[in-house]
C-alpha cells in the first residue's frame, strides 16, 4: 500500500495532505506570534509611559519594506498561478522577484537594525536622560566597557530631542533644528548607558524578539522558495501536478509571513 | 498518475519496498511509523527510568538529610564533582535533580511514550492507513526528540549542573541563578517542542486524510479520537511556551527584562537591567501550555484503557458518543483553565472567578470518561489478562488523582494546599499510577502485534502487583504531609520545621509526618524492584515468549487484521470498513467478535 492523496485531494476533504499539514503548522505559527504579540500588550500596558521608547523606528523604511513583502505576497501567487496554467517561464519569472524581494527586505531589516546598535540612550546620575549618538560610532557599548577601557569622558552628539519629551518640544525641535553638537559627558555622571539593543528596556526587548523571529521566518521562506525556483524546479518535468503543489504550500507560509510583518509594522512602527 | 506520483515522489520508501534497507535505514534513520513508534518507545522507557533514579536519589536524600546516599552516592561524586561531595547531596545538586526529574519525566518520558510511541504505532494502522501522511517529517520528530534529550542530559555534566528552576522554571528565579543549566534547559525545549509540533501536524493531518475507505468519524476506535485531540492540544499550547522560552533565553543571554521587574536585587545587590519585565507573565505563558500538557499526559492513556476495557470485557464500550464528545470538550476547556495554578500570585479575585468556574466545568467530561469505562464493565464477561488489570487499575487511581484535584481547583482551598505535598500526590496520582498504568497495559497488549510474541503472563502479573502496591505506599503519605503542611522542594524534606527542630513553635511538621517519608523511601525501592520483572519480560520475551497469531486478543480494531509484524506499507490491500470499533458479542454473529473490516 503507498499513502494516498499525496497529490490528488481526498475527495470528503477536498484537500492534499501536504494542504493540511501546512494550515495545521500555520495555525502553531499563530499560536507563537499570537504569544509574542500578548506579551508586548502586557509589557506595554505595565510600563511606564516615559520608559516606552516611541517615535525612534524609521517609519519610511518600515513602509518601503512593507510593500516589498507585499509585492512578493503578489508575485509568489502569480508563480503559483503561471504554473497551473502550464507557464514555466512565467513561473520562473514571478518567483525570482518573490527571492529578491525576500533578500531586499532582509537588507533593509539588518540596516535597521545597525542604526539601533550605534543609537544611545544615557542615563546621568542627575536623573536627565538623552539619546544620541557616540562619538567613533561604536556598537553595542556599555558603561561597563567603557569603564573597562579606563575612559573618564566620553563624546556624545544628542539627538534635537529626548522621546520622552512633550509634543510642543518635539515640534519645536523639528521646526528648529540646531546644529548637532558634540557634548562631553564624564563617565562618573552616567548612571546607566545602553544603546537600543533588546537590553535597553522591554520595548527593544519585544521589538528585536519579534523581528528576529520573523526575519528568521522570511529567510526560511526564502530559502525554501529559492530551493523551488532553483534545483527543485526540475520535478516540473516529472511530476507537475505535485510541484505545482509544493509551490502552493509555499506560497501559503510566504502569505503568513507577510501578514505577521502587517500585523508588527503598526504595531512597532506607529502606535 | 498513481503510479508516475509515487514513482517520484517516494523513491526512498519505494526502493525499502523492493530490497532488504540497510542497517542504518532501518533502525536509525527509519521512516516506517512501526520503527518510529518502537525508536520512541524504547527512549522513553530509558528517560523514564532515568528519571525515576534522579527521584530515588533525592527520597533519600529527604529521608535522610546529609547523609551519603548508599550505593551511588560516590560514583555521583566521581561524575558530577563538588555538588556531591563525599557522596552526599548538596542543596544544589537536589534542586538539579528536581529540576531534571520534572522536566524529563513529562516532555522526554510520558509525552514520547503516549503520544510518540503508542500514536505512532498504532494510530495508522487503526485507521487502517499504510503509514503516516508524511513519514520524512515523522522522522524529523523522533531525531529533533533524541537531541533535544542529549542536551538535556548532558546539561547535568557542565559547570554548575543541570537547570535548578524546578520543571516550571519561574522568573525570576530561573534568571538569577548564576549557571548556565537553564540554557541548556531552554535550548533542550526548543528542540522538544519543534519535536512536538512535527508530530502533532503528521498525526492530524494523518487521522484526517488517511482513513480507510469506510472509517468514519464515529467509527474511530476511541484511542485513534484521544490522539486527535492531543494533537490539537500540543499543536496549539507548545507554541506559546516556545514564545516564552525564547523570552526567558534572551533575559538569561542577552540581558533583557522580559520577566524581571523594576528593581530587582540579586544576592542584596541591585541587579544591572531594564527592569519592567513581568514575572507573571512567564507564568501566564507556562501555564498555558502547562494545563494543555496535563490532558496530554492523560489522555492517550485514556484511549489505551478505553481499548483495553472493550476487547477484555467482551463488549461494545459503552457510551461511546458520549466519550467523542467528552474528550472534544476536554481538548477545548483545557484551554481555559490554565490559571488555577496561579492563585497565590496576587493576580485578582475577579480572575480566579473565572478559572474556578471553568476548572469546575472541565472535571464534568472527566467524570463522564471515567464513569463511561466503569459502566462498560457491568455485566461482562471479564478476562483478567495483565493489559486489564493495568487498565482496571488506572480507574481508581485517576479517580483519586482527579477527584483530589477539585480542592486544589477551588482558590479557598488551595490557599492551604498550593506547593505542599499534597499537590505533588495529587498529580503523581493522575500520572504515576495513571498514566505510567495505562502505558504499561499499552505496552502488554500491543507487544505481542509489535514483535510477534506474548509477553510472559505470570511475570506481568507480578509487576502488576508490586507496582500496584507501592505505587500506593509512595503516594497516599503525601496527601496527609501536604495537608499537615509539609511544603515541596525542600532539599532537607522539611526537617528545619518539624517541631523536633524547633520545641515549642506552634505548627511543626509531627515526628509521625516526618517519619512518613521513610515510609515513601521504602515504598519507591520496592516500586524500583517490581520494575525489574518488566524489563526482563520485555527482553526475553522478544526471543522466548509464547509465539501469537495475527490476532491474539481477538480484537475487533484494524491492527490485529495485519499480518503480525505488520509489514513496510501495513495492509496487503487498502482494508474497507464497515461498522463500529467496538463489536464484540454481537447478537447472531459466529464469533464473539466482529472486526470492522468483516462485511
Amino acid at each position: 500500500m503507498e499513502i494516498p492523496y499525496t497529490t490528488k485531494p481526498r475527495p470528503d476533504t477536498g484537500l492534499y495532505n501536504a494542504k493540511v499539514g501546512i494550515w495545521l503548522f500555520l495555525a502553531s505559527e499563530v499560536m507563537l506570534f499570537g504569544a509574542l504579540f500578548s506579551s508586548y500588550i502586557l509589557l506595554r500596558v505595565g510600563a511606564f509611559v516615559e520608559n516606552w521608547p516611541h517615535g525612534l523606528l524609521n517609519v519610511p523604511i518600515g513602509t518601503v519594506n512593507t510593500i516589498v513583502l507585499i509585492v512578493s505576497s503578489i508575485t509568489v501567487v502569480m508563480a503559483w498561478a503561471s504554473l497551473k496554467m502550464k507557464n514555466f517561464g512565467k513561473f520562473k519569472f514571478y518567483q525570482a522577484i518573490t527571492v529578491l524581494c525576500a533578500l531586499m527586505f532582509l537588507g533593509i531589516k539588518s540596516f535597521e537594525y545597525r542604526d539601533k546598535f550605534t543609537h544611545y540612550e544615557v542615563w546621568k546620575t542627575d536623573g536627565t536622560r538623552m539619546t544620541g549618538h557616540i562619538e567613533g560610532k561604536p556598537m553595542f557599548l556599555t558603561l561597563a566597557k567603557v569603564k573597562a577601557a579606563g575612559k573618564e569622558k566620553i563624546g556624545f552628539i544628542p539627538d534635537p530631542y529626548h522621546y520622552s519629551a512633550s509634543k510642543e518640544v518635539k515640534h519645536t525641535a523639528k521646526e528648529h533644528p540646531g546644529e548637532h553638537k558634540t557634548v562631553e559627558i564624564a563617565v562618573s555622571e552616567i548612571k546607566r548607558l545602553s544603546a537600543f539593543v533588546p537590553a535597553h528596556s522591554t520595548y527593544f526587548a519585544i521589538y528585536f524578539t519579534l523581528t528576529a523571529l520573523h526575519g528568521l521566518h522570511v529567510l526560511g521562506g526564502a530559502i525554501v522558495i529559492g530551493f523551488l525556483f532553483g534545483p527543485g524546479s526540475k520535478m516540473w518535468h516529472s511530476d507537475p501536478e505535485r510541484f505545482t503543489n509544493r509551490v502552493e504550500v509555499a506560497g501559503l507560509f510566504w502569505h503568513f509571513v507577510d501578514l505577521v510583518w502587517i500585523f508588527l509594522f503598526p504595531v512597532l512602527y506607529l502606535l | 498518475m498513481q503510479a508516475t506520483t509515487h514513482n517520484v515522489a517516494h523513491g526512498g520508501a519505494d526502493e525499502a519496498h523492493h530490497h532488504e534497507p540497510g542497517f542504518m535505514q532501518k533502525y536509525v534513520f527509519s521512516t516506517d511509523h512501526k520503527m518510529i513508534g518502537i525508536q520512541y518507545g524504547l527512549t522513553a522507557l530509558v528517560f523514564l527510568l532515568f528519571g525515576f533514579c534522579l527521584m530515588l536519589c533525592m527520597r533519600w536524600q529527604i529521608a535522610h538529610p546529609g547523609q551519603p546516599i548508599p550505593l551511588v552516592g560516590h560514583l555521583l561524586e566521581r561524575v558530577l564533582g563538588d555538588v556531591a561531595k563525599d557522596g552526599k547531596m548538596s542543596p544544589d545538586l537536589y534542586n538539579s535533580f528536581g529540576a531534571m526529574h520534572g522536566t524529563i519525566m513529562v516532555f522526554l518520558a510520558i509525552v514520547p511514550l503516549a503520544f510518540g510511541a503508542f500514536g505512532n504505532y498504532v494510530v495508522p494502522l487503526q485507521i487502517g492507513a499504510p503509514d503516516m501522511a508524511f513519514p520524512r517529517v515523522n522522522m524529523a520528530s523522533y531525531q529533533f526528540y533524541v537531541l533535544g534529550g542529549i542536551i538535556m542530559f548532558v546539561s547535568f555534566f557542565i559547570p554548575g549542573g543541570a537547570a535548578q528552576a524546578g520543571w516550571t522554571s519561574y522568573s525570576p528565579l530561573a534568571t538569577s541563578i548564576p549557571t548556565h543549566g537553564q540554557a541548556f534547559w531552554l535550548i533542550g525545549m526548543v528542540f522538544l517542542i519543534s519535536s512536538s509540533l512535527l508530530g502533532a501536524v503528521n498525526f492530524i493531518a494523518t487521522i484526517i486524510q488517511l482513513r480507510a475507505p469506510g472509517m468514519t468519524w464515529m467509527r474511530l476506535p476511541f484511542f485513534v479520537w484521544a490522539q486527535f485531540v492531543t494533537g490539537f492540544l500540543l499543536l496549539l499550547a507548545f507554541p506559546p511556551l516556545e514564545a516564552a522560552g525564547v523570552m526567558q533565553l534572551m533575559d538569561n543571554l542577552f540581558g533583557t527584562s522580559f520577566f524581571l521587574p523594576t528593581g530587582l536585587a540579586v544576592g542584596g545587590r541591585l541587579a544591572d537591567i531594564s527592569g519592567g519585565g513581568s514575572p507573571l507573565l512567564w507564568q501566564h505563558l507556562f501555564w498555558f501550555l502547562g494545563h494543555p500538557e496535563v490532558y496530554v499526559l492523560i489522555l492517550p492513556g485514556m484511549g489505551i484503557v478505553c481499548e483495553i476495557i472493550a476487547n477484555n470485557t467482551r463488549k461494545t464500550i459503552w457510551g461511546y458518543k458520549s466519550l467523542v464528545y467528552s474528550v472534544l470538550a476536554i481538548g477545548f476547556l483545557s484551554f481555559i483553565v490554565w490559571a488555577h495554578h496561579m492563585y497565590l500570585t496576587g493576580m485578582g479575585t475577579k480572575i480566579s472567578a473565572f478559572f474556578q468556574t471553568t476548572t469546575m466545568i472541565i472535571s464534568i467530561p472527566s467524570v463522564i470518561l471515567l464513569t463511561c469505562f466503569f459502566i462498560s464493565l457491568w455485566g461482562g464477561s471479564i478476562r483478567f489478562n495483565t493489559p486489564m488489570l493495568f487498565a482496571l487499575a488506572f480507574l481508581p487511581m485517576f479517580g483519586i488523582g482527579g477527584l483530589t484535584g477539585l480542592p486544589l481547583g477551588l482558590a479557598a482551598a488551595d490557599l492551604h494546599l498550593h506547593d505542599t505535598y499534597y499537590v505533588i500526590a495529587h498529580f503523581h496520582y493522575v500520572v504515576a499510577p495513571g498514566t505510567i498504568f495505562a502505558m504499561f497495559a499499552g505496552v502488554y497488549y500491543w507487544y505481542p502485534k509489535m514483535t510477534g510474541r506474548m509477553m510472559s503472563e505470570f511475570w506481568g502479573k507480578v509487576h502488576f502487583v508490586g507496582s500496584f502496591i507501592f505505587m500506593n505506599i509512595v503516594f497516599q503519605p503525601m496527601f496527609f504531609q501536604g495537608m499537615a503542611g509539609m511544603i515541596r522542594r525542600m532539599a532537607d524534606g522539611g526537617a528545619n520545621y518539624s517541631a523536633a527542630h524547633n520545641p515549642g513553635a506552634i505548627g511543626g511538621l509531627s515526628a509521625s509526618m516526618m517519619g512518613l517519608h521513610s515510609v515513601i523511601l521504602w515504598g519507591a525501592v520496592g516500586l524500583a524492584v517490581s520494575q525489574i520483572p518488566f524489563i526482563l519480560n520485555v527482553f526475553i520475551s522478544m526471543k522466548n515468549g509464547k509465539p501469537a497469531n495475527d490476532n491474539p486478543w481477538d480484537a475487533t480494531t484494524l491492527e490485529w487484521q495485519t499480518p503480525t509484524p505488520p509489514p513496510h506499507g501495513n495492509f496487503a490491500h487498502a482494508p474497507t470498513v464497515y461498522r463500529g470499533p467496538y463489536e464484540y458479542s454481537q447478537p447472531g454473529a459466529k464469533k464473539d467478535f466482529t472486526p470492522q473490516n468483516q462485511a
